[in-house]
């Protein structure tokens, strides 16, 4: 394994630290260089996310692909990325998505080693409740099926959550009496934009040219091959083009005439204002559609359901907010004098599967990971590895080598729509 | 919150109702439908950044399907 080349005078570590601080940490350097677009590159990536942004590390680090330009219409950060619940887990149900989000998971513990950047990953656990005995049952099969894919998962009893949680209210006559829940240890949270920084400065260590403020306004096709970007910059060529873009992907595939199974919807967060440590774990409740974690900096950060229609107006319905604050504060009703301290509404795409779409596209040259819906971020390491392999090798890895677009037709789905961390 | 128009009850707050998502043509003969024209049927839509027609069901109302124009860029409903 290579690591980034980032250099001596660049390399974070406490010594860096402790120098800065004799000079008043005023000379940082710069974490990625502000390059001009060149006229063509063997890779060019669409979308400067997560998703976006490991694909291009794994090209440069796994697969010695270095002439790559990243073009994102914002600024690194400012997306989905660095606007989510930063909850990373692999308590999925089917075969393709665990050993999927397992590797992520184990990515993600050596991240802040390999990037020489301190992406915060906590792994704190996940305790999910459930409310009837149904859900429990539900709740047993899907620990069982964790089990066997050798996920780390355990179901518990009431006392057991009790003992966890003592700040959740158990008590048999709350308006629904928790039955029981299960906990997956190797869960817990990363900080967002780090994750996103982190990746964007050691992609750049590696030659990456990263374009912000570049917005992609079509894409050249010639004989049924695509072979460049049409961007607000000028037009760039390059043998393999990969999207990677959260909310628009259905816009951007629809340049070249590409259709999706991809619906763009608003998912709503929440942040309340900051609290002394009242919650080391992230809880979820599908009953409630609500899950809740606490930030090292004392906020609540809380998440629930998608709103229901197509948007891409980022901006929520307030009874989404209403119905996730109601079924956090029946679990926990002593947070019901906390002040919501910040909200925001980002669009995501999701898939009639809930599972993402990491493939080639009917038109060669151009590929596409998308489907990413509400919980894209646990899945940067992974899906950037599979996303890299596809467009280095021109075929998916075995990680990925169900998420195909062509699952759709033939019926072969991975609906993960249960297994979620909320009820969709 | 949005207001949806619905057809036989009049502007409704959007709780009442649940989306069904764009409008589709359904094929004429699923038998003969290609497997690929049945997927794009079942799950590809436009997903338009703008205005769409779609469909509500007033769930918590009359029940019925309901038409309705919205913009899913600004939020506007066509009433």
């Amino acid at each position: 394994m290579t690591r980034p080349k980032i250099p001596f005078s660049k390399r974070f570590s406490a010594a860096a630290l402790l120098g800065a601080g004799l000079r008043g940490q005023q000379h940082w350097p710069r974490m990625w260089r502000t390059p001009s677009l060149k006229k063509a590159y063997q890779v060019i990536l669409i979308g400067g996310g997560g998703h976006g942004l490991a694909t291009a590390y794994h090209l440069a680090r796994d697969h010695g692909i270095r002439d790559i330009a990243v073009i994102e219409k914002g600024w690194i950060g400012g997306g989905n990325t660095g606007r989510n619940t930063t909850v990373v887990r692999s308590n999925y149900y089917y075969p393709g998505s665990a050993r999927f989000y397992q590797r992520s998971v184990e990515l993600f513990g050596k991240l802040s080693d390999e990037l020489n950047y301190n992406v915060m990953f906590s792994q704190r656990g996940i305790l999910t409740l459930a409310f009837s005995p149904y859900e429990y049952h539900q709740m047993a099969r899907h620990v069982n099926a964790m089990q066997l894919n050798g996920i780390d998962a355990r179901l518990l009893s009431v006392a057991e959550v009790r003992e966890r949680l003592p700040l959740c209210d158990l008590s048999p006559g709350a308006r629904f009496a928790c039955v029981g829940g299960y906990e997956h240890p190797p869960g817990g949270t990363a900080r967002h934009d780090a994750v996103a920084w982190g990746y964007a400065r050691a992609a750049d260590a590696f030659g990456v040219d990263i374009i912000q403020r570049c917005e992609v306004l079509g894409l050249t096709l010639r004989e049924g091959r695509c072979i460049g970007v049409e961007t607000g910059n000028g037009t760039i060529s390059a043998e393999r083009i990969g999207i990677a873009v959260a909310g628009s992907s259905t816009l951007v595939a629809g340049m070249a005439g590409v259709h999706l199974p991809v619906r763009s919807q608003t998912l709503q967060a929440f942040v309340s204002e900051p609290l002394k440590p009242v919650l080391d774990t992230c809880v979820m409740s599908g009953t409630h559609h609500t899950y809740v974690s606490q930030s090292d900096k004392g906020e609540l950060v809380i998440g629930g359901d998608s709103d229901s229609y197509t948007s891409y107006a980022q901006r929520g319905s307030f009874h989404a907010i209403e119905r996730t604050t109601v079924g956090l504060l029946e679990i926990f009703p002593t947070l019901s004098r906390v002040r919501l301290m910040r909200q925001w509404g980002g669009t995501v795409d999701i898939t009639p599967d809930r599972s993402p779409i990491i493939d080639r596209t009917p038109v060669p040259g151009l590929y596409i990971s998308t489907g990413w819906g509400t919980g894209g971020f646990k899945a940067i390491p992974s899906g950037g590895k599979s996303f890299a392999h596809l467009l280095a090798r021109d075929v998916s890895d075995e990680y990925a080598a169900d998420f195909t677009l062509g699952r759709f037709a033939a019926g072969t789905l991975i609906d993960e729509g249960a297994a979620s961390g909320v009820a969709h | 919150m949005l207001q949806i128009p619905c057809a036989f009850c009049g502007l409704r707050d959007e709780i009442e109702f649940v989306c069904r998502g764009e409008v589709a043509a359904r094929p004429a003969d699923p038998m003969t439908t290609s497997d690929q024209d049945w997927a794009a049927y079942l799950y590809e839509r436009d997903n338009p950044r703008g205005w769409l027609r779609e469909y509500w069901l007033h769930v918590h109302g009359c029940a019925q399907l309901t038409l309705v124009r919205r913009n899913s860029l600004t939020n506007e409903v066509a009433t």
